[in-house]
């Protein structure tokens, strides 16, 4: 069981690798759509500082969506996903695999720049931790939902705009939870309450997201 | 298939899961349930403008409830009723419940689309505004997203089979997380704002007033029917067209 998960995350680690461009599009985007806020809203540091956790969030649905679409698309083209169909391993294991490659090349990234992106806004230090902290424990939700779309969709003409109409109303209790515990933080309430939920939502998400997934697939390619 | 099931009167229900058999059976259904909904719908609009007393708070504004709170009702109901046949032609691989799920999602975001539409209506006079950020306005907006999506979803698929068997898994995720939207929507809007506006107007209301409201709820559920099995029947015309004997029904029809 654990040399599969390894090998699928190697391999999709690997490719990922090979086109490193599409890695940097995802989070170049991210930036950008973060960064157009202020242009638009205007350089008023208070109100910036109040709808950053907003702002940050939704680019990272977004973000997260854009790199959803390449999710099964080459491996749907290629044959490689009918190969992972017919394997003697259990489906869901290697959908799981698959969904924590993907988090780690399109998730982990945000996560990891989110603290650059909070001082932009003037956010508080010792909020940014918590902002970060609720990407981390949101994003794997993120891709895992959207796995889900994202096998729902496979090959379909628009598939882009329809994964977002399926997947983005699912987005919203961890765009709350996850801004909201910044929110929640800030307003000196503390962020546990929100952060656990947020975790209780990632547990039953990757206890049954796996199943749609492997199911969505299966659909998809028959 | 497993042993077959006999009402009471010894009809065997599995003989209806087959679309031949279920068209004419719809056929002869949907005049009932269309003048049932009709009468009640009279009957409703009657009790709800000239029997229910004016409301002391609100005055006359508060009527839309009898065709807003039926509507948010169906709009709920619907979806969980898509999702009961989502699973049911998952587990059983029958295309009559998959064309059910199809023939229902119009109808479901009709109702939901016409709750919003008359919250507004009532928002107005009662809270200044059009729109408020209520939990249950935003729940319900985002339960018309899914609709939606469900739709845009099933439109997108060519292959019908793909597309019952990928909606179903939809309207499922989509059940799921329902509750989880609606909590969580919830928890947001008490966090943001203290006091927060409840769509429930009185503790208690006129037995006129509720039975008005019941009335027209139980119409809503007619037509609701009613809609589903038209569009269903549409549906079996569609995908079956080539079929036997939709020849030979087509013939024998005067």
């Amino acid at each position: 069981m654990g040399a599969l998960l390894r090998t699928v995350i190697r391999r999709d680690l690997l490719l990922a690798w090979r086109r490193r461009a599409d890695i940097a599009t995802v989070v170049l985007f991210f930036v950008i759509v973060v960064s157009l806020f202020p242009l638009g809203v205007g350089p008023e540091p208070n109100l910036l500082r109040t709808i950053a956790p907003g702002i940050i969030w939704v680019a990272a649905l977004l973000a997260c969506m854009l790199s959803l679409q390449h999710m099964f698309a080459s491996d749907h083209s290629d044959g490689a996903l009918d190969q992972m169909l017919l394997a003697a391993a259990p489906l869901g294991l290697i959908v799981i695999a698959r969904a924590l490659a993907h988090w780690l090349i399109a998730g982990l990234p945000l996560v990891i720049l989110s603290p650059v992106l909070a001082i932009q806004f003037n956010l508080p230090p010792e909020l940014s931790p918590v902002l970060t902290l609720s990407l981390l424990l949101g994003t794997p939700i993120l891709t895992l939902i959207g796995a889900i779309g994202a096998a729902l969709t496979l090959g379909l003409r628009g598939g882009g705009m329809l994964l977002a109409l399926l997947v983005l109303p699912l987005y919203v209790p961890v765009l709350i939870l996850g801004a909201g515990a910044v929110d929640a933080a800030s307003a000196g309430l503390g962020a546990e309450a929100h952060l656990l939920l947020l975790a209780a939502q990632l547990v039953v998400t990757a206890t049954f997201a796996p199943w749609a997934i492997s199911a969505a697939l299966r659909i998809a390619a028959e | 298939m497993t042993q077959p099931v006999l009402l009471a009167g010894g009809v065997n229900v599995f003989k209806y899961a087959a679309p031949q058999t279920f068209y004419p059976l719809a056929g002869k259904l949907i005049p009932w349930f269309s003048w049932i909904a009709a009468a009640l719908c009279a009957v409703g609009l009657y009790i709800s403008f000239f029997v229910a007393p004016t409301d002391h708070q609100q005055g006359e504004s508060y009527r839309i409830i009898f065709i807003h709170v039926p509507a948010a009702w169906m709009s709920m109901f619907i979806y969980v009723v898509m999702a009961f046949w989502a699973g049911v032609g998952l587990t059983f691989n029958t295309r009559l419940s998959h064309m059910m799920v199809s023939a229902l999602a119009p109808t479901g975001a009709l109702f939901t689309f016409v709750a919003l539409w008359t919250g507004a209506l009532w928002g107005k006079p009662t809270w200044g505004a059009w729109w408020v950020w209520d939990a249950r306005l935003t729940s319900e907006l985002v339960l018309l997203f899914l609709y939606f999506g469900f739709m845009a979803l099933q439109a997108g698929i060519d292959d019908p089979r793909r597309a019952d068997r990928a909606g179903a898994v939809l309207a499922l995720v989509g059940v799921v997380n329902v509750p989880i939207i609606y909590f969580s929507v919830k928890w947001w809007n008490t966090l943001h704002q203290g006091a927060s506006v409840s769509v429930t107007s009185a503790p208690t209301m006129a037995t006129t007033m509720l039975t008005g409201m019941l009335v027209m709820a139980l119409a809503a559920w007619m037509y609701a029917i009613a809609a589903a099995l038209h569009r269903v029947r549409s549906i079996i015309l569609e995908r079956e067209h080539g079929s036997e004997w939709i020849r030979n029904y087509a013939g024998s029809q005067p």
